[in-house]
């Protein structure tokens, strides 16, 4: 082994920011670390999604912390997940040799509940062809680069590093030089000779230090793992391998102990590249529940909705009746949103934040979201115990009494509350669920003849003032005049059908307002420029699948939004209009779960059969007053 | 010897014992979990090895609380701070003799001039346990000397 000197800055940089779509992700369904084409590790927090970071050179190259594994000089890269696992694996081309990187982070059941680490990457590289000249970097800064870590070479235990709240260990089978803020090697490796390291965390007992010989079979076995949960996917449509991609995507962002998802592994990846957008994405938003429900369950991961909503109605409960927004993984409300005094953000986009200040807004479609969910539940054949439903009839309840408040609305614009048509339909959402658990039997207790006077009044003033005659169209807030990609919910949720003319002149209506030439989609006319938000045309997708459109425009919507996913099958929060980059948060859970929404009701549509057949009629809305307003 | 009243206050200075170590892990001072390291002696399965150590330190305190009270009776004298006293005596060996001696005792930890194998895996605690925190020395005082405090204040002599 070629023994090298002390690092320089240079070989510290961990080269320029990749694009935010050129990041892969791992997990173990308690945390989730990003992983460049280089083989770089730049983010990662320990022992949870919304901990503080070891790992940050995504939002600063200098001063975040990174963990490289790559060859010197001049490399091509492909990637990919191995078939239906979330283990990734890199091949790096060069004209000396070719090497394979495999990553992961090992999860753990039941079955395996020997002793193995608590939170662990396990990385192997392999010489496949040739030779290559391989470089071993860590950097660990604590905190979000604001703390050191201290190092210690152990022998033959590995390098042990301590932040004062926990220990790392990294075990490998190359000898690390250690200086006093780097572990750094390089070797020359030839075809069948094998790297292996394990960088495990220890926050609350003795750390367990796992035989690197383990590895390839712990590789094994994961993989298994994953491949088995994958199996049971019940989707067998066209978009059948996407769609397992999404749902391993999504299952990466389920926090395993609780249930809850959260939606993206990541802070402050800009909406806007050099803005301020950034925001900290590793909560759990109760927005979109209802998608999330159904994908999982038309999916036919049972184990995962059940979870979801339990922890929806259960990790609530210290804030219920009234719903936040936004809560941490076991529930709590997340932190107060701070800016990074040491992170200097992605290419620049600063500030980094810690913490989301939108935390404390009053957005009254999270009600019903949650009420959805739980009905989709139930008519999915899911039973609702006793006191989840004492819990929907007091959310319904506070809907009744508040769902004439102004709020923040869907897109939490941080500008004073208004009059939002997307709240107000969760509001109707929310009273015709419940109406229609109790009609099934499936809901005692309700007080059905308020809930229904309530959705008819929310009903009436959606359809009287969210109209807007000189558009034609439905509009983002009552007496407005401007439009969101939310409006094209109207139908999901069942106010109106997909084919009714109003729909229909507010779709040619949102396109005209709201759409680019490559056919994406921006969220909303009043926010400041940012990228497409890729949900919204998944919903687009969607509303065209419901009967908004033909198979044949359904089908090539999808196959046109399927360019915008990474090399590795991920999609961000946003797209850029101009380059088609990922913009924000990476993964975006959500955006994953558009996804699945969509290939689901189109492939219903294929086949003839019920979409969304897990929802009966409205319970409130006569099929007149939808003859009438059309 | 008192035997019901080494019973009661043998009792209480395990519970009082079990409890201190365990909020000074909690509480982020160490990572220092004796009953998983002493439940690993006899599984490798950690929610097992948890309840096994659990009970096995809780019997473990008890026995060695009968040390406390044959000290007491011997010296005829027994109270909170000669407990509290025979508590610091008894961390200070925990700590320098018993720590250094795990390694070589422990069928499943593993050695630093070996390096973790199939079997030996858990983390060695090193000198005063310092492997487990800078805080775990002071985790394991005070929690001692509590527990000869409360053996020393509890136990009525014969």
């Amino acid at each position: 082994m070629k023994q090298a000197s002390s690092p320089t800055n240079a070989e510290l940089a961990c080269g320029p920011f990749p694009e935010i779509g050129g990041y892969a992700v791992i997990g173990d369904c308690r945390t989730a670390a990003l992983i460049s084409k280089t083989g770089c590790v730049e983010w990662l927090c320990w022992p949870r999604f919304d901990s503080e970071s070891i790992f940050a050179a995504m939002l600063d190259r200098e001063r975040g912390g990174f963990w490289k594994v790559s060859p010197l000089g001049n490399y091509s890269v492909s990637r990919s997940y191995v078939k239906d696992s979330n283990v990734l694996q890199t091949t790096f081309s060069s004209p000396s040799g070719k090497a394979e990187l495999t990553d992961l982070m090992p999860v753990r059941d039941a079955a395996q509940c020997s002793m193995v680490p608590d939170h662990e990457i396990v990385r192997r590289l392999t010489c496949t062809e040739g030779e290559l000249e391989v470089e071993v970097c860590l950097v660990p800064r604590a905190t979000y680069g604001e703390a050191e870590v201290k190092m210690c070479n152990q022998g033959k235990l590995g390098l042990r590093m301590t932040d004062g709240k926990g220990v790392y260990w990294l075990r490998s089978n190359i000898p690390l030089k250690v200086t006093d803020r780097c572990a750094f090697a390089r070797k020359k490796i030839q075809a069948g000779e094998t790297l292996l390291f394990s960088f495990s965390y220890s926050q609350s007992s003795p750390a367990v230090l796992t035989p690197l010989e383990h590895i390839p079979e712990r590789i094994e076995t994961c993989i298994k793992w994953w491949q088995d949960w994958a199996a049971q996917g019940e989707y067998k449509g066209q978009f059948r391998e996407e769609v397992i991609r999404s749902a391993l995507a999504l299952k990466l962002m389920i926090f395993a102990p609780s249930g809850a998802i959260v939606a993206a592994p990541t802070t402050s990846l800009p909406e806007r590249i050099g803005g301020d957008l950034n925001w900290d994405y590793r909560f759990c938003w109760l927005r979109d529940a209802s998608l999330t429900i159904r994908a999982l369950l038309e999916l036919g991961y049972w184990k995962e909705a059940t979870g979801f909503l339990d922890w929806m109605l259960h990790a609530t409960r210290l804030t219920q009746p009234e719903l936040r927004i936004m809560y941490t993984v076991f529930g709590n409300p997340p932190p107060r949103e701070r800016e990074s005094e040491v992170l200097r953000g992605y290419k620049g986009s600063h500030p980094v934040r810690i913490g989301n200040g939108a935390r404390d807004q009053l957005q009254l479609d999270v009600y019903g979201e949650v009420i959805d969910a739980a009905a989709q539940y139930a008519f999915h054949g899911g039973r609702l115990d006793s006191e989840m439903q004492k819990v929907l009839v007091d959310l319904g309840k506070y809907v009744s009494k508040h769902w004439d408040v102004p709020d923040n609305g869907i897109w939490e614009p941080r500008t004073p509350p208004r009059d939002h048509t997307h709240s107000r339909l969760l509001c109707w959402t929310a009273l015709d669920r419940l109406v229609s658990l109790a009609t099934k039997g499936k809901l005692q207790r309700a007080p059905v003849d308020e809930f229904k006077k309530q959705a008819e009044a929310i009903r009436v003033q959606i359809q009287k003032r969210a109209w807007n005659d000189a558009l034609q169209s439905y509009v983002s807030e009552l007496d407005g005049h401007e439009m969101d990609s939310s409006l094209l919910l109207l139908s999901w949720y069942g106010f109106e059908k997909p084919e009714s003319p109003r729909m229909r002149t507010t779709y040619r209506r949102l396109r005209e307002r709201l759409s680019t030439p490559e056919g994406l989609l921006y969220r909303s006319e009043q926010l400041p420029p940012e990228g497409t938000f890729a949900i919204c045309s998944f919903w687009e997708a969607e509303y065209l699948a419901l009967g908004g459109g033909t198979i044949e425009d359904t089908c090539k919507l999808m196959t046109s939004l399927m360019q915008y996913r990474n090399d590795v099958g991920l999609y961000g929060e946003e797209i850029d209009a101009k380059t088609g980059q990922a913009l924000g948060n990476f993964p975006q859970a959500f955006t994953h779960v558009g996804f699945i929404g969509a290939a689901l009701s189109l492939e219903q549509r294929e086949k003839g059969e019920q979409q969304l057949g897990h929802r009966p009629e409205s319970a409130t809305v006569q099929k007149t007053h939808q003859t009438q307003a059309a | 010897m008192n035997w019901e009243s080494w019973i009661i206050s043998g009792f209480i200075a395990t519970l009082a014992l079990s409890s201190l170590l365990a909020t000074s892990q909690g509480i982020g001072l160490t990572r220092m979990n004796v009953p998983y390291m002493l439940g690993t002696i006899m599984t490798a399965e950690r929610e097992k090895a948890r309840v096994y150590g659990f009970i096995a330190h809780f019997v473990n305190g008890w026995f060695f609380s009968f040390f406390y009270i044959y000290i007491f009776q011997a010296r005829h004298m027994a109270n909170w701070w000669f407990g509290l006293l025979l508590g610091l005596a008894h961390a200070i060996f925990m700590l320098t003799v018993v720590m250094s001696l795990l390694p070589s005792l422990h069928p499943r930890m593993a050695n630093e001039s070996k390096g973790p194998t199939a079997r030996r895996q858990l983390e060695p605690p090193g000198f005063m346990a310092l492997n487990y925190g800078y805080q775990t020395p002071l985790s394991v005082l005070v929690s001692h000397a509590a527990f000869g405090a409360i053996l020393g204040s509890l136990y009525r002599l014969t």
